[in-house]
């Protein structure tokens, strides 16, 4: 547990000495917003559906963009010295815990850009955001390990896009459609299904990645 | 090999069901008329994919556990059998949808999945093709495979029964057991589908005989 705080505090130091990844990732979100903005100028208003849709493809590659960097930043012979100091899962749930925080502030950061350039249309907004929330959770497990994966390889924002895709798309099927319930204004308890589905396989896949992550570290 | 007599069994299951499925007795059914026929082929497709994609996440985790080349290869191998498998299921399917739905690929749940499980097939050989070091595109590979195919189950098992799928025994359809078949049908579906999955064993020993005899002379 204390391996896992260190950790993460070693993580929010690092990103915090370096702003410019921050202010890199939060720039990319608004400028991203800004081009779907300009692009839908000439539209009076935008179909819910669009609205949803674009918001959480905006999401994904924002996620993709700042989840590569989490192994790749710190070079190999810093990797190995973590390797001597602690085990691995305590790195793998380090890293996946700093990046639920990143990916749950980056999220409700870029709703609020959203929600203010392109109108807001949600009736629901506690559901809304639960779904961001829980949207954000599942991107952060799924796309650590899959970053883990990438990083060992050349071409890593490559591999990072064509392997973390399919493998995201029924956490992000899921999570759209939760999110259309509560602009729908739909209650609770009609979301519980998909709620429940998506907290199922978000556990699917910390598990799975803890397992594993020791694995991969080994290399 | 001495052990022939399983692949006698899948020559004669075949031979069979491809004479009961061209030139067999049908019964008449509404909308699917002489279509019914692809049962033989389509579902058994989709029966031998499914052995097939477990059988390489099993030989994944053998690998993981014992680290011997050879499951690596098996692992490899069943993947792309898989594929094949998968991209045959789905023309197979294509061609009976057109002629009862109306439309070869309409936005069904179980064609989502099943183009999800092709891409992530596809990520995994390009995963495979960027590593030059055996050692480490096993693992790293293995570690994928896993993760994929736990991320990949939620998808084919739950998404259909959440939303309305066209497909027999989905979203208030009945399934084909219970009004389409007659025992006459079922004499030729089951056997079909032990063939169909034998057929894929079958092919996937050759591709890794040879794979191992390519590995021997390299030695």
């Amino acid at each position: 547990m204390q391996e896992i705080r260190a950790l993460i505090e070693k993580e929010i130091r690092l990103e915090w000495r370096q702003k410019y990844a921050l202010n890199g990732m939060l720039l990319y979100i608004i400028s991203t917003v800004f081009v779907c903005y300009m692009s839908f100028l000439k539209v009076k208003t935008i179909d819910p559906i669009t609205w949803n849709t674009l918001f959480w493809i905006i999401l994904l590659f924002t996620a993709v963009n700042s989840i590569t960097k989490s192994f790749t930043q710190e070079g190999a012979g810093r990797q190995l010295y973590y390797y001597t100091l602690a085990s691995p899962q305590g790195i793998i749930l380090s890293k996946i815990i700093y990046n639920t925080i990143l990916m749950i502030v980056l999220a409700l950061v870029g709703f609020l850009i959203y929600v203010t350039m392109l109108g807001n249309p949600v009736s629901n907004m506690g559901m809304y955001i639960v779904s961001i929330i829980l949207g954000a959770i599942g991107f952060a497990t799924t796309l650590t390990m899959v970053a883990g994966i990438a990083s060992k390889a050349e071409n890593t924002s490559t591999l990072m896009a064509i392997l973390s895709f399919p493998i995201i798309l029924p956490m992000l099927l899921m999570v759209i459609k939760l999110s259309k319930n509560a602009m729908d204004g739909l209650g609770w308890n009609t979301s519980t299904d998909e709620i429940a589905t998506l907290l199922g396989i978000d556990a699917i896949v910390l598990s799975i990645s803890y397992l594993l992550f020791p694995y991969l570290w080994r290399s | 090999m001495k052990q022939t007599w399983w692949k006698i069994l899948c020559v004669v299951i075949l031979l069979y069901t491809i004479i009961q499925g061209l030139a067999g007795v049908i019964p008449r059914q509404p909308i699917l008329n002489e279509t019914l026929r692809n049962v033989y082929f389509h579902v058994p497709l989709w029966f031998g994919m499914m052995t097939l994609m477990i059988a390489s996440a099993w030989f994944a985790i053998k690998y993981l556990r014992e680290g011997k080349a050879e499951y690596d290869e098996y692992s490899s191998e069943f993947a792309n059998t898989a594929m094949l498998y998968g991209v045959l299921g789905f023309v197979t399917g294509a061609v009976w949808g057109k002629y009862t739905w109306g439309d070869p690929l309409p936005k069904d749940p179980k064609l989502i999945a099943v183009e999800v499980g092709l891409l992530i097939y596809a990520a995994y050989f390009i995963l495979r093709s960027s590593f030059e070091d055996e050692q480490k595109k096993g693992r790293l590979s293995a570690v994928y495979n896993i993760f994929a195919f736990a991320a990949f189950m939620p998808l084919v098992w739950i998404l259909p029964r959440l939303t309305d799928s066209l497909h027999p025994g989905n979203g208030g359809n009945p399934a084909f057991g219970k009004y389409d078949m007659d025992n006459h049908v079922r004499m030729v579906f089951y056997p079909a589908i032990i063939g169909w999955t034998l057929l894929g064993v079958w092919i996937t020993s050759l591709r890794i005989r040879l794979r191992i005899i390519k590995r021997l002379k390299a030695q």
